[in-house]
């Protein structure tokens, strides 16, 4: 297998996951595998064959437009470590 | 060197539907925070989307609207980034197979017609929403999974007043397709702007500008107006613009940089696999074509074409639908169609308002209003006299031929009867009458109202000019 390059401090970045430099080593070898096995699933030879989005044969899955009950607002706050006047508190976000 | 600035926008609509897009809670505005949601539009884990098909519905109706192409496949994607507002940490959107795409959207501009093309309209979902307070923010996700559709515009405008007319056109289409509510209040339309200069003749793009998250379109204009001279100065004082993000700020009137990330625009769109394709049915598509409305536009060069109506009348009619086709079903069969949208824009308008009531309510029979105009047209009554038919055949809703038999209404053309009447006027208004005959002619108006005011309003008025005329000066 082909060892594939890849930024691990950015992946980790954009997954918001902070990683010892011995992690980086570890998970970058690990991710390097899997491109490398992707890599090796692009020797196949797919001439004729149609890509598709999803592994099931289904389309068209919706539901009708009808209004269901919702949860009560304690119980949607219920797991949320801070709140106040219904709302999730979060740190102050900065745009 | 002259500059031409070059106008893209991003403009995102709330649709109309009852429920959210991939699941059953509410779409409404105003309720208590934190109400309207389940554990789907929290993007709490196991649970899994259903899409809304009447979502999906009124994203093809607007693809109709702005003549894009329905697309046979459509899916969604997974669009990552972090942001409190939004439960999933990514956003389901449409990416590389959007519902809708290459249209246009023509609208009056500059005393004439203009033309913008659509890049696509394509479905998606709200976020929540955030407070900001001094030391944290809250955040409320009922808006969170509300159906949002993003219609994509080409870079074809090109001026801060086209990219405003634009808007409300576009608003005007979708509100008429009853797609949207497009409250802008309510923040059902937001819009990201993007902008770049270059000089005049050049092909080339200059770096695109994104305001972000405009929610008016006064602002939008604004906002244009601000940023276009900007960037011609920093282009002209030879420094060089990045593409970048900046924010809009009402109060200070000024845009100004967003603290951008370095890696923020790494998306990593992948397709949602929680979700199945989307491949419309020719029955389908036929379905919503049936809910294809004329367009506001098409509907003003029509009436204004076939009734030969001036703008304003027909705007009046684009504007009030209701009362526009009210007016189409009498029209068809006026001789005067002008003088038909004069009673209903003029009287029949202000009696609805007045008596709080509406078209459907209505006791007299459309052809009254036909026959109404016959009787001043055949010089049966007065125009006067019509005011107080009408408003008689309102109340009772009987027919105006009937009231004016009934009440002895008939405008009075017996010369021998209008005589005696001008004499009585003459007679009692001696001033008048010696001030005409001393030249001041705007004394017979004076005149003749006494003898419509003896008369009850009855006496021909022209008939009643002339006899006076005669008598003042024989």
């Amino acid at each position: 297998m082909t060892a594939v390059e890849i930024d691990v401090k950015y992946v980790a970045h954009l997954a918001r996951l902070s990683l010892t430099p011995d992690e980086e080593q570890k998970i970058g070898a690990q991710l390097g595998n899997i491109l490398g096995y992707i890599e090796k699933l692009k020797e196949v030879d797919v001439t004729g064959v149609e890509p598709t989005a999803h592994a099931f044969p289904l389309v068209n899955v919706t539901r009708t437009d009808e209004v269901r009950p919702s949860l009560s607002n304690e119980e949607a706050l219920r797991n949320a470590p801070s709140t106040a006047n219904g709302l999730f508190m979060v740190p102050k976000i900065v745009e | 060197m002259d500059y031409e600035a070059v106008i893209g926008l991003e403009t995102h609509v709330q649709l109309k539907t009852k429920s959210k897009m991939w699941c059953g809670c509410a779409n409404e505005f105003g309720a208590p925070p934190n109400t309207n949601v389940c554990p789907v539009c929290l993007g709490l884990p196991g649970v899994l989307p259903v899409a809304n098909e009447e979502a999906l519905r009124l994203t093809a109706l607007t693809g109709l609207l702005l003549n894009c192409t329905v697309t046979r496949y459509a899916k969604f994607d997974r669009k990552n980034y972090f942001y409190p507002d939004m439960p999933k940490n990514y956003q389901i959107t449409q990416y590389d197979k959007p519902s809708t795409i290459s249209g246009w959207v023509d609208f009056e501009f500059n005393g004439g017609l203009a033309r913008v093309r659509i890049t696509r309209a394509h479905l998606e979902e709200d976020v929540g929403k955030n407070f900001h307070f001094d030391r944290n923010s809250g955040v409320d996700f009922n808006r969170a999974g509300v159906p949002l559709m993003e219609i994509v515009s080409e870079p074809d405008l090109t001026s801060p007043d086209m990219a405003y007319e634009y808007l409300n056109a576009l608003k005007d289409i979708l509100v008429y397709g009853g797609v949207s509510a497009c409250d802008m209040e309510k923040g059902m339309v937001r819009c990201d702007v993007n902008v770049s200069v270059r000089p005049k003749g050049q092909t080339e793009l200059g770096a695109k500008i994104e305001i972000k998250n405009m929610n008016s379109f006064s602002g939008v204009r604004k906002a244009l107006e601000y940023e276009i001279p900007r960037q011609i100065e920093v282009v002209k004082k030879g420094g060089k613009l990045i593409q970048s993000t900046r924010r809009w700020d009402d109060t200070t009137g000024i845009t100004e940089e967003m603290r951008t990330k370095e890696h923020a625009h790494d998306y990593r769109y992948l397709p949602e696999p929680d979700l199945m394709p989307f491949q419309p049915t020719d029955t389908w598509l036929e379905e919503i074509r049936q809910r294809v409305v004329e367009l506001p536009l098409a509907r003003k060069q029509r009436f204004m074409r076939d009734y030969q109506l001036p703008m304003s009348d027909a705007q009046t009619f684009v504007w009030d639908v209701p009362l526009g086709t009210y007016f189409e079903g009498i029209a068809r069969q006026a001789k005067n169609p002008k003088a038909a949208a004069n009673w209903v824009i003029n009287n029949l308008r202000a009696k609805l308002a007045e008596a709080q009531v509406t078209l459907p309510d209505l006791k007299f029979k459309p052809a009254g209003i036909l026959e109404l105009i016959d009787l001043v047209d055949s010089g049966k009554i007065s125009t006067r006299i019509a005011q107080e038919v009408f408003a008689e055949m309102f109340t009772t809703g009987e027919a105006p031929a009937r009231i004016v038999e009934k009440k002895g209404l008939a405008q009075v053309s017996d010369t021998a009867a209008i005589e005696k009447l001008c004499d009585e006027a003459i007679a009692a208004s001696p001033g008048p009458a010696a001030d005409f005959k001393a030249g001041k002619t705007a004394a017979l108006n004076f005149l003749k109202g006494q003898v419509m005011k003896f008369s009850k309003g009855k006496a021909n008025p022209a008939l009643a000019g002339e006899i006076l005329e005669r008598k003042l000066k024989g």
